[in-house]
């Protein structure tokens, strides 16, 4: 099967789907209804046939895996190359299972422009996968920068009532930063003289060029992350956007930050990444500790959970750049966690959001009452959001503190406060939604989970506490390809340290 | 037989819970799967506690002592363990403690909660609180135990916000999580530093390397420490935090919110009880470490003094016994302090035992009463309820410390070997101790005559229904008095006596300087029976107080109006933290969210250049005159720059 173009057909499967819906005709619901099970057969598909990457993942190779290269437009230097390897896979994984799930939870809160929805969905998922499978900075730049438009759209047309000053901070805001990132891609490929990723990956950059690049992809990869304080776009996009755009905004696109940093910054940018995590260190602790506490304030449920999504990126960024084994698998995990546990707490609030229409805390109050089952999986997912141990985000949050407080204790310490106010924020919004008198009476009638809302939670559920309780075949993947990317960190720094010991003499 | 012993009850909380759920489906709230919750749970529970035994017996005499893998949990570079379950005495010694006493309660909880809707979550809950306390004591490495650690924090939770319709108990559930998480804190931090010296988490590896890195120093925080010193502190913070000793004891009171049975199994048996069983299993670091062995006496005693002082004022019956069992665990800390720990584990079972049984005691009492539970409104019960009011006696006795009965052994020997310590700190544990041991036998006595003796206090409806409890709560109870009686006599030669040493093979370590349990046996005849007289004269002074001078308290109360009211609000600890730390979080939140996020980013970026691009729009549209002289002009100006650049630059 090696030569089966896997990620090719990962890529590219959604696009096909999208090309069947375009075919529907008919009146308005029958058009729904073919482009709902449409885009939910696509999606299943491609996530099966993604699953096919990791059944035939070698876990013991560095290199770049299921890699298709052919020649784009030679004249212009482009090339058409994908590849992955143990940092990259599992976010085409969660990209796909998400997306399915997203179609699923969509499905009845949806009622307008159900095609175009699916369609904006399903194009995304492209975008998405081809992001974090290529391999030529071009291709990349233009799928990292192609998921605004699908993810601006749903905003700012399925959104709330602020939908468009939300789509547009959401727009800007990362649009400013890829702006500086395109000028740093162009002047890398001219210093360099490709665009190929796995050659840039072992060029070494001049030391005076390496902090400027370093920069520029920060302003973009801060942006996306969001790390503090370029987050403030986060919380209203994901007030507006529908429950499948927070889904797939929490769960894939704010790990295109952290995964930039893991792909580019660290290996391409050595020497500037060591001078500047100082800085991220800063930032990060500033990020957890900062909206923790914001997070504590909050009266809507979707921004609680965008303000804990920040404080938990801000893990990420510390354990990336603490560049230690632990830390840098431990981000990585954290990433995955993150991306399975927030996109579920968006469910979450999707579910009450469906039958209530608020988001408000205070309308709520006493769901264990009327809602069991929803007060279990609602439950799961805070302890897994609080790191409790034995769900996914102790295993990430564990690692990324134990590696990062080899590097500086301090900045573990402070963290690891982030870890108690996580408690806080995450008991008290759970104290007020679920347990109390159900006394309101818009909630007296409030209907359980149904089937399909329980389908989307249980692969979820699943996920959190498999990555809890035995996270092994998740690192096993990572270990070769982390193991390598410290080792270029640390050669590039002790070469780096020699070159300036000669020069002194 | 340990695999059962320690997974039993976590398959009997699942089977509760799948129930919990089929009930709530069910038309009639059947109890007919309140039952089989109640046998399923209780039936795994006891054989658990039979499997327990089996493997107790099976270490005693020598046998197995290979640690059970189950699986790799974590592998990341060098940092690499599983779930284990470690096969000592020591680990094996408290998951049977852990399964008797439980199964005792979850027995009991079947007549005591025997009409509330929720049976199935309850008992489910209670199975799996037991589960991660096991999971705690039979670990083999840190982040295990770290595991169980939090996971009876969880189970705490739920069980205490067990009625999630009373906003107290929600409160008190969450100021329980979160107290606890400031603990595991810095219990985390100190995983991460045992990691960092030792490279491995592992016991057998860190064990095996403590005594090599005795004299290790570490670059952390900025500074150079002394290795084991760092980490014993920053470890010691988790053990406060879930011992609830002083700084971090404000959850214990408050966790009186959940029903009695949960006060019983995290007050006696379990979750508090892990701080103490902590530094006691990592003996082999704490050893090599003088500052931190001197500051868990320090804090052992002044919170056995503190909390003591707080039980003689309380008015609530379970928060009497509650504070009593904050002073106990004090106790068990400075013996571990003086090296003596299995001189604190002996304490720490006996303990479990008549803590266990008072608190099931009060149970059976304020069941009788119809849920009452402040003391002022009951007294002279002891005829209407004689078999708990024997068994609080037995309870009491075995607490205050008197001959024969169990606390008189451990808590005699904790004194002694805080006194054969022979060092500052030892001598303050010692004194505090036997002050301690005085309040401790007067608020005991005191809690007894106003239940049970005098005239009732109670209105006449809640007199009319007392009762005895059904049989389903008095036998566990009467399990537990034998233990009361018994387990400190029956015990004494193995965990502090001549076969000690054999019994406890190497799951403790004590260094050779350490003298201080070896001397306690050859104390000065007054320090042997200081305890002792001590508590005589504080069952004395209550029957003085409370029966013979009724008036006494209440003058006492006044004339020392201040001091009263100090220690009754207990010492404004709560009060305290809430001005240092609730309160400013929101503040904080608030502003960083309204002033932070609103004003300063938003205000100066994404809205303040929308703004500015809205103020130079409106601005250039004025431009927009329509008059064709204004455009004339312009043009002008525009030709006259040109000129000047051009004749500027060119010339």
């Amino acid at each position: 099967m090696t030569n089966f173009p896997w990620l090719s057909v990962v890529t590219f499967l959604p696009l096909l789907g999208v090309f069947f819906i375009l075919l529907i005709r008919g009146d308005v619901e029958t058009v729904a209804r073919n482009a709902r099970s449409g885009a939910l057969w696509t999606s299943l598909i491609t996530f099966a046939v993604s699953l096919g990457l990791w059944i035939n993942f070698d876990n013991s190779t560095a290199d770049f895996q299921f890699v298709e290269k052919v020649e784009w437009m030679p004249g212009l230097g482009l090339t058409y190359h994908l590849g992955i390897d143990g940092i990259s896979m599992f976010f085409i994984i969660l990209a796909t299972l998400l997306t399915v799930l997203c179609i699923a939870a969509s499905w009845v809160s949806i009622t307008e422009r159900v095609k175009e929805f699916m369609i904006a969905f399903l194009v995304l998922e492209t975008l998405m996968v081809g992001m974090f499978s290529s391999l030529d900075l071009i291709l990349f730049y233009v799928f990292f920068e192609g998921v605004l438009i699908p993810m601006f759209i749903i905003i700012g047309v399925w959104g709330g009532p602020r939908r468009n000053y939300a789509a547009f901070k959401f727009f800007l805001f990362t649009l400013a930063g890829s702006v500086l990132m395109l000028l740093a891609i162009l002047t890398m490929i001219f210093e360099a003289g490709t665009a190929d990723m796995t050659v840039l990956l072992t060029h070494d950059f001049p030391l005076g060029l390496q902090p400027w690049l370093w920069l520029a992809f920060f302003a973009s990869f801060a942006v996306k992350m969001p790390m503090w304080p370029v987050h403030t776009w986060l919380p209203d996009a994901h007030v507006e956007a529908p429950t499948a755009g927070s889904v797939i905004l929490a769960g894939v696109l704010l790990k295109f930050g952290g995964y930039g940093f893991l792909r580019f910054s660290l290996p391409m940018f050595p020497i500037a990444s060591a001078d500047f995590t100082p800085l991220i260190f800063t930032l990060s602790v500033i990020a957890i500790i900062y909206t923790s506490l914001v997070a504590l304030a909050q009266e809507d449920m979707k921004k609680l959970i965008a303000y804990s999504s920040v404080a938990h990126m801000g893990f990420v960024t510390m354990g990336a750049f603490a560049a230690n084994i632990q830390a840098v698998e431990g981000a990585i995990v954290q990433m995955l966690s993150h991306g399975v546990v927030s996109a579920a707490l968006f469910l979450i609030v999707g579910v009450v959001y469906d039958r209530i229409h608020s988001r408000e805390i205070a309308d709520y109050g006493g769901l264990v009452h009327r809602m069991p089952s929803y007060a279990l999986v609602f439950m799961v997912f805070m302890l897994a959001s609080v790191g409790l141990p034995g769900t996914s985000g102790f295993v990430g949050e564990f690692l990324v503190l134990t590696g990062t407080f080899q590097v500086n204790a301090w900045v573990a310490l402070l963290a690891a406060t982030g870890v108690i106010l996580g408690a806080v924020y995450m008991l008290y919004l759970y104290r007020r939604v679920i347990f109390g008198q159900l006394t309101k009476e818009s909630l007296a009638a409030i209907r359980d989970m149904n089937g399909r809302e329980i389908a989307v939670f249980a692969p979820l559920l699943l996920i959190v506490f498999i990555m809890g309780i035995y996270p092994e075949p998740f690192l096993a993947v990572m270990h070769v390809s982390v193991e390598n990317l410290i080792e270029r960190y640390e050669s590039a720094l002790a070469a780096a340290q020699g070159a300036a010991s000669v020069a002194a003499k | 037989m340990y695999l059962a012993a320690v997974f039993l009850p976590l398959i009997g909380a699942i089977i509760a819970g799948v129930l919990a759920f089929a009930k709530h489906g069910a038309e009639d709230r059947g109890p007919g799967l309140d039952r089989a919750a109640q046998w399923v749970t209780s039936g795994a529970m006891l054989l658990a506690a039979v499997a327990a035994i089996f493997a107790l017996m099976d270490i005693v005499s020598g046998g197995n002592t290979q640690a059970v893998e189950i699986f790799t949990w974590i592998d990341s570079g060098s940092l690499e363990f599983s779930w284990e379950l470690r096969s000592d005495t020591l680990s094996i010694v408290m998951v049977t403690m852990v399964t008797v006493v439980s199964s005792m309660i979850h027995v009991y909880s079947i007549g005591y909660m025997g009409h509330d809707p929720g049976i199935p979550r309850f008992m489910g809950y209670l199975s799996l609180f037991t589960f991660f306390m096991l999971m705690l004591v039979s670990a083999n490495n840190l982040v295990q135990l770290f595991f169980g650690w939090e996971g009876v924090g969880l189970a705490s939770y739920l069980l205490i916000g067990f009625w999630y319709d009373r906003p107290a108990a929600n409160a008190a559930a969450i100021k329980a999580f979160v107290v606890n998480r400031v603990g595991d804190f810095g219990f985390a931090l100190g995983i991460f530093a045992t990691f960092m010296l030792f490279d491995s988490v592992s016991f057998d590896t860190i064990f095996g390397l403590a005594g090599e890195k005795a004299g290790a120093t570490m670059q952390v925080f900025g500074g150079e420490f002394h290795a084991l010193t760092v980490i014993c502190l920053l470890l010691f913070v988790g053990a406060m935090g879930k011992s609830a000793q002083l700084g971090l004891h404000t959850w214990l009171p408050d966790a009186m919110e959940g029903p009695t049975p949960v006060s019983a199994l995290i007050h006696a048996a379990t979750m508090v009880t892990a701080g103490v069983f902590m530094v006691a299993r990592l003996s082999p670091l704490f050893e090599q470490s003088e500052i931190a062995l001197n500051v868990v006496v320090i804090v052992g005693a002044s919170t056995a003094i503190f909390a003591a002082t707080i039980g003689c004022v309380q008015n609530d019956i379970k928060r009497v016994i509650a504070y009593s069992t904050m002073s106990q665990l004090g106790y068990m800390f400075f013996a571990l302090g003086v090296s003596a720990y299995s001189a604190g584990m002996f304490h720490l079972i006996t303990h479990a035992f008549f803590k266990a049984l008072l608190f099931l005691g009060a149970g059976s009492v304020i069941h009788a009463m119809s849920d009452e539970q402040d003391m002022r409104k009951m007294g002279g019960l002891y005829k209407l309820i004689p078999v708990t009011y024997v068994l609080m006696w037995i309870g009491s006795l075995a607490l205050a410390g008197i001959w024969p009965f169990a606390g008189f052994f451990s808590k005699d020997i904790v004194l002694e070997a805080a006194f054969a310590a022979n060092t500052g700190v030892g001598q303050y544990a010692f004194w505090l101790g036997i002050v301690a041991a005085f309040l401790t036998a007067f608020y005991s006595w005191r809690l007894l005559i106003m239940t049970f003796h005098g005239t009732s206090r109670a209105d006449e409806v809640t007199l009319a229904h007392v009762h005895e409890s059904p049989k389903v709560m008095l036998i566990p109870l009467a399990v537990l008095a034998l233990g009361a009686i018994f387990a400190g006599f029956a015990l004494f030669t193995f965990f502090v006596g001549e076969a000690a040493p054999e019994f406890w093979g190497n799951s403790l370590f004590v260094l050779e300087s350490h003298k201080a349990l070896e001397d306690a046996h050859h104390v000065p005849l007054w320090v042997k029976f200081a305890p002792l007289v001590v508590g005589l004269a504080g069952i004395l002074l209550a029957y003085v107080m409370y029966m013979f001078a009724p008036d006494l308290p209440k003058a006492l109360a006044s004339g020392f109006a201040r001091t009263y009211r100090f220690v009754l609000n207990k010492w404004y600890f709560d009060e305290l933290y809430d001005i240092l730390f609730v309160r400013p979080a929101f503040v904080l939140g608030r502003g960083f969210w309204k002033s932070g996020d609103g004003d300063l980013i938003d205000g100066v970026g994404p809205d303040g250049i929308a703004a500015a691009v809205r103020d130079i729009a409106r601005r250039a549209g004025a431009v927009q005159s329509g008059y064709l002289y204004h455009y004339a002009f312009a043009m002008l100006l525009g030709i006259a720059g040109l000129v000047t650049w051009f004749l500027v630059v060119g010339g």
